[in-house]
């Protein structure tokens, strides 16, 4: 593997140029979070991983993640399931005895993936987002029908993504049935307004910088990636 | 002592327009039981919730801060937020615009793009909070109208409500908020262990088995506990939690349907509420209709 081999080039102790940039990147993204500094005081104890009730089905345990970070290893944790099993339950943040936040930790570590494109466009997390994004950036609330048959669609082929929503078609009329699901979008008045809030917001921040990575796979869905 | 709050701003958020409708309705109707005034924020947006903070910051803390300018303008009150997700986002926002300058300063700017500024003042609250803290336990009681004898609930808190901004410090762990309202209401409540476990969140959607081991296992020992329902403070975990219990059935093999609730429902049911007002007819899993009747407090 191409990344293996630049390691075993480097001085001892010294990292690979890609690991050092996401080491930056993180890092920066560490500042942001008040107590974010904490990181620095894992005892590597395990508490996360024993509290986390997803861990099961992660490749990494929350533990893991941490370790891997002061190895100089966060491209492993980028392309790992971890990060996207993690429910954001803060169960792990409120047990940790060295006060990391590890949900916000694990958000950050999402971002930059997200940033980097890694995982396929089709990913189910990045579509979801995307997709709450669009319809949100639109109408200014959110509206689930069209959210969700945006993400069914766009989660897989163009035929699949038909079977997809038919598959969903029960759900959303038991929900219609109980007078629980908009057949149309509302939206807030003062749509432009919103819009110019996200507009300035976008230019002010802007990603720091952006280095390519190919997408891992083609494959969609979390037991296409990960080990 | 400060006079007692009884104004509250009302940010229902969008899950309280569709998958949750019944918990605006509940929520509206006992605030007016007791005589609380809920002035919902004119024209808000969504909070922006997890999906949107996991893509861009400064833009999430952004529209979420034009909600808390827009419930400025409308006078100096305390912001209700019943979804959890809304309540987490909306406290996140307030903290870390306090905490860090350099992030108010860019929501600032771009806040002054709609030519909208926030102070950051009004403190957000979960309605649950403000009923057990604002009205108190004991004057619920005191103006409940039926007993909720008969009925036995799994009160679940969730996550996002109880642990990150650590609202119910220092009941993180097993809050008794909830249990401690309906037991002084004439419910028993069950020894829930769960009642602040994920409920899988928008796993449910993006990663469904993981979603349905998490689930399956709320229902499954609240339904061993012989609970008659779960109450829920939350329009994401009523969903999760109700919503999939034909599929969670047939993985469970056993028969695991149990009605889940919004805490205003029952105590609304108490407070001598119409059923009719409370939102029961958008229960997908129905409440037996008989258990809607009450009988008369202290009778």
């Amino acid at each position: 593997m191409a990344a293996r081999s630049e390691q075993s080039t480097q001085a001892p102790g010294m990292l690979p140029q890609s690991e050092r940039v996401l080491r930056e990147a993180f890092l920066q993204q560490v500042e942001r979070i008040p107590g974010g500094e904490k990181l620095r005081r894992c005892i590597q104890c395990g508490t996360c991983t024993g509290s986390c009730p997803v861990s099961y089905a992660m490749d990494l345990t929350p533990r893991e993640v941490i370790a891997r970070f002061r190895a100089g290893d966060i491209d492993s944790i980028l392309r790992s399931r971890t990060i996207w099993t993690c429910a954001s339950c803060y169960m792990c943040t409120t047990r940790c005895p060295s006060g990391i936040k590890i949900t916000d930790l694990l958000y950050a570590l999402k971002r930059i993936s997200m940033d980097r494109g890694i995982h396929a466009a089709r990913f189910p997390v990045h579509v979801l987002s995307e997709s709450f994004v669009r319809t949100v950036n639109r109408h200014g609330r959110n509206w689930e029908t069209g959210m969700m048959e945006r993400y069914w669609r766009r989660t897989t082929t163009p035929v699949l993504g038909l079977v997809n929503m038919l598959r969903q078609a029960p759900l959303f009329l038991r929900l219609r049935r109980h007078g629980r699901a908009h057949v149309l979008p509302k939206r807030i008045r003062g749509i432009r307004q919103l819009q110019a809030i996200i507009a300035r917001a976008e230019q002010i921040e802007r990603p720091v910088e952006s280095i390519e990575s190919k997408p891992i796979t083609r494959r969609v869905g979390y037991e296409s990636i990960g080990s | 002592m400060a006079a007692p709050t009884t104004d509250y701003a009302y940010f229902p958020g969008c899950s309280l327009e569709s998958t949750g409708i019944a918990y605006d309705k509940s929520l509206r109707a006992v605030f007016r039981a007791l005589g609380l005034g809920l002035h919902e924020i004119d024209d808000w947006n969504c909070c922006g919730a997890t999906a949107y903070m996991s893509v861009k910051e400064t833009v999430s803390f952004a529209i979420s801060a034009r909600n808390l300018a827009l419930a400025e303008r409308q006078g100096p009150r305390d912001i209700v937020a019943p979804c959890s997700a809304c309540f987490l986002v909306l406290a996140k926002t307030r903290r870390f615009l306090q905490e860090r300058p350099a992030l108010r300063e860019k929501v600032d700017e771009a806040l002054a793009a709609a030519e909208l500024s926030c102070e950051c003042r009004a403190r957000i609250r979960h309605p649950l909070e403000v009923l057990v803290n604002d009205v108190g336990i004991a004057q619920l009681r005191a103006a409940a109208k039926r007993s909720l004898r008969g009925h036995r609930f799994a009160c679940y808190y969730g996550c996002q409500m109880v642990r990150p901004e650590r609202y119910f410090e220092p009941d993180r762990e097993f809050p008794m908020a909830m249990d401690d309202l309906f037991r002084a209401l004439g419910a028993a409540t069950v020894d829930y262990p769960l009642k602040v476990r994920c409920c899988g969140g928008m796993q449910m959607v993006t990663n469904e088995p993981v979603g349905l081991d998490l689930t399956q296992g709320l229902l499954d020992c609240a339904v061993s506990l012989g609970a008659t329902a779960i109450v829920t403070t939350c329009p994401m975990c009523q969903f999760n939690l109700e919503l999939y219990q034909d599929k969670i059935t047939a993985r469970a093999g056993r028969d695991l349907h149990l009605p889940v609730l919004f805490f205003t429902q029952p105590l609304g049911l108490a407070l001598g509420c119409d059923p009719a007002a409370l939102g029961f007819e958008h229960q997908v899993v129905p409440v037996p209709g008989d258990s809607l009747t009450l009988a008369e407090a202290g009778s």
